[in-house]
């Protein structure tokens, strides 16, 4: 199964080595992958996003129109990547700081607490695996496995210590993740 | 999994292929987006290894006489920028084909004019395909449109470039320089002794063979008109060589297609999943992607005109590459040109509305 990613937020939040470690694992999965990153001042302290595409076959153009998934983690990136999702497609945001929800009925939107949830267990710097977790657990695209293994190769070692604590995130980002119900 | 099969930015895969390739030296200053060439092969330190030397030159103009200096030895080197850094580079380049120095310069393009932007352009197009400095010459420009093909083509610009004793370049941009990509590193090829060089390159000033050669001597200047234009006529005709044998393209979706895009690059990345969108709604569009840029297909896009209804020519600029198109085309067919400019990267969409324009203007 293909899927056109699009994951943004503030620069900071992990936004682009979560999609590079999701990336990663789909390498482990002999899968064929692109990830393109906005690589501009928007990295320090603005907006950053990052396109990843997944697929059994090669891919063709890393820039996309539209989106099979987007995984949305401030206002301004829901503001921007709500219209670009395709039709029937996945929206997941994390709720923290949103005040203008989601709205489009075409789309599967799902909320995950992701940020509250990292600050009451003192897990902020794994706030992005949650995400990725909330995010394998709608599409499981690839194996936790895999993304662990992605982990250990790109991590320098002097951080492993902290694989247990990460895997930990992503299952509890799976728990945690929850359709959000629109009126039509 | 193969552990030859890494993720790696564009940028990151042409220092790994220089050190796999047997590559002697690179001299390079840092500019976005091409930065991590630079920072990858500092951090591989091949000069432990292979004994490839690094240096981190205090400008573009030191970087590109010091490809100079290398290169008139017989060295495989290279250096590495963005757009401005490359426009400063010119007059060494030219100096370079003018001494028939061989050298890799890798241009990961951005927006100008002038400092510009740090977003991906293909908006150097003319200035890599038209010499860029002053002079009649022509530098080897290959287009690599993956970063598979950023680790592939160090290897092949080398390979030219000693063949034909001229700069080669590899013209590519801020999508391919920054996107990370499944490569499969080329195969380690060593460094040549200077034994190898001396037999290869009989022409090198490296103060070897002296007793056998007599002296070389590397130079763009000549006072004597005479012998000018006869050295004149000598670059001449290797560029005819070059253009009769090294003309590198890549079709798909041609063989039954009606309407044409031709796009190098990350723009050819793009126009493949617009013409996916343009198949899905019943437009008939192919593919064809010069990897040459200089020698440009000419033949190749003068015989498809024959075939095809229209042709859209999709670049990351204000038309450039486009002129070439309709200079191969002989005004046979409708030739349109579609890009975006500053730094912005047209999206699959907008090249597929370019082509139903280009289909409402050839009816």
């Amino acid at each position: 199964m293909k899927q056109e990613i699009i994951i943004s937020g503030f620069g900071g939040q992990g936004v682009l080595s979560m999609g590079k470690i999701l990336a990663y694992a789909a390498l482990m999965e002999e899968k064929e992958v692109t990830w393109m990153p906005a690589y501009g001042p928007e990295q320090r302290g603005g907006t950053a996003n990052v396109t990843v595409i997944i697929s059994p076959e090669p891919i063709s153009s890393p820039i996309l129109s539209s989106y099979d998934t987007a995984i949305l983690l401030n206002q301004p990136s829901l503001d921007k990547f709500q219209p670009k999702v395709k039709n029937g497609g996945t929206l997941i945001y994390d709720s923290f700081g949103i005040m203008d929800t989601p709205t489009r009925t075409d789309i599967t939107a799902y909320k995950v607490d992701a940020m509250t949830t990292a600050a009451e267990m003192s897990m902020m710097k794994c706030f992005n695996m949650f995400i990725l977790g909330a995010y394998l657990k709608i599409h499981p695209i690839v194996k936790v496995e895999s993304v662990m293994k992605a982990l250990r190769k790109s991590l320098p070692e002097r951080h492993h210590h902290l694989l247990p604590l990460n895997e930990q995130a992503i299952l509890k980002g799976m728990d945690i993740v929850t359709p959000l119900h629109l009126q039509p | 999994m193969n552990d030859e099969i890494l993720l790696l930015k564009g940028n990151e895969a042409i220092a790994h292929a220089a050190i796999r390739c047997g590559c002697d030296g690179y001299f390079g200053y840092p500019i976005t987006p091409q930065s991590e060439v630079l920072e990858t092969l500092a951090a591989l330190e091949p000069w432990k290894t292979t004994g490839m030397i690094v240096v981190q030159a205090e400008s573009e103009v030191a970087s590109i006489n010091m490809l100079y200096g290398g290169g008139g030895t017989g060295k495989r080197v290279m250096t590495s920028s963005s757009s401005p850094g490359i426009a400063l580079m010119q007059e060494g380049i030219s100096y370079m084909a003018g001494a028939e120095i061989p050298g890799l310069i890798v241009n990961v393009q951005r927006g100008g004019p002038g400092l510009g932007t740090i977003q991906p352009s293909q908006s150097d197009y003319n200035q890599a395909t038209r010499g860029g400095g002053n002079g009649d010459y022509e530098v080897i420009v290959l287009a690599p449109a993956s970063v598979q093909e950023m680790a592939d083509f160090v290897d092949l610009a080398f390979e030219l470039a000693f063949k034909y004793r001229n700069p080669a370049m590899i013209l590519s941009d801020g999508v391919i320089g920054q996107m990370m990509e499944k490569v499969v590193l080329p195969p380690i090829k060593p460094r040549r002794t200077n034994e190898e060089i001396a037999r290869e390159c009989p022409w090198a000033s490296n103060g070897m063979g002296l007793k056998q050669r007599g002296v070389n001597v590397i130079t763009s200047l000549e006072l004597d008109p005479a012998k000018m234009e006869e050295k004149n006529h000598h670059l001449q005709q290797k560029y005819q060589a070059i253009r009769d044998h090294e003309v590198r393209f890549e079709a798909k979706q041609m063989d039954d297609a009606e309407w044409g895009i031709v796009a190098f690059g990350s723009a050819a990345r793009i126009s493949e999943k617009a013409i996916e969108t343009a198949r899905e709604q019943g437009i008939k569009a192919g593919l064809f992607r010069p990897i040459t840029l200089w020698p440009f297909p000419i033949k190749e896009i003068g015989r498809l005109s024959h075939q095809l209804k229209g042709i859209l020519v999709v670049e990351i600029n204000a038309g450039q590459m486009v002129h070439d198109v309709r200079y191969s085309v002989e005004g046979r067919i409708p030739v349109t040109h579609y890009g975006r400019l500053g730094g912005i990267v047209p999206d699959p969409d907008e090249i597929v509305n370019a082509l139903k324009q280009l289909q409402g203007l050839a009816k």
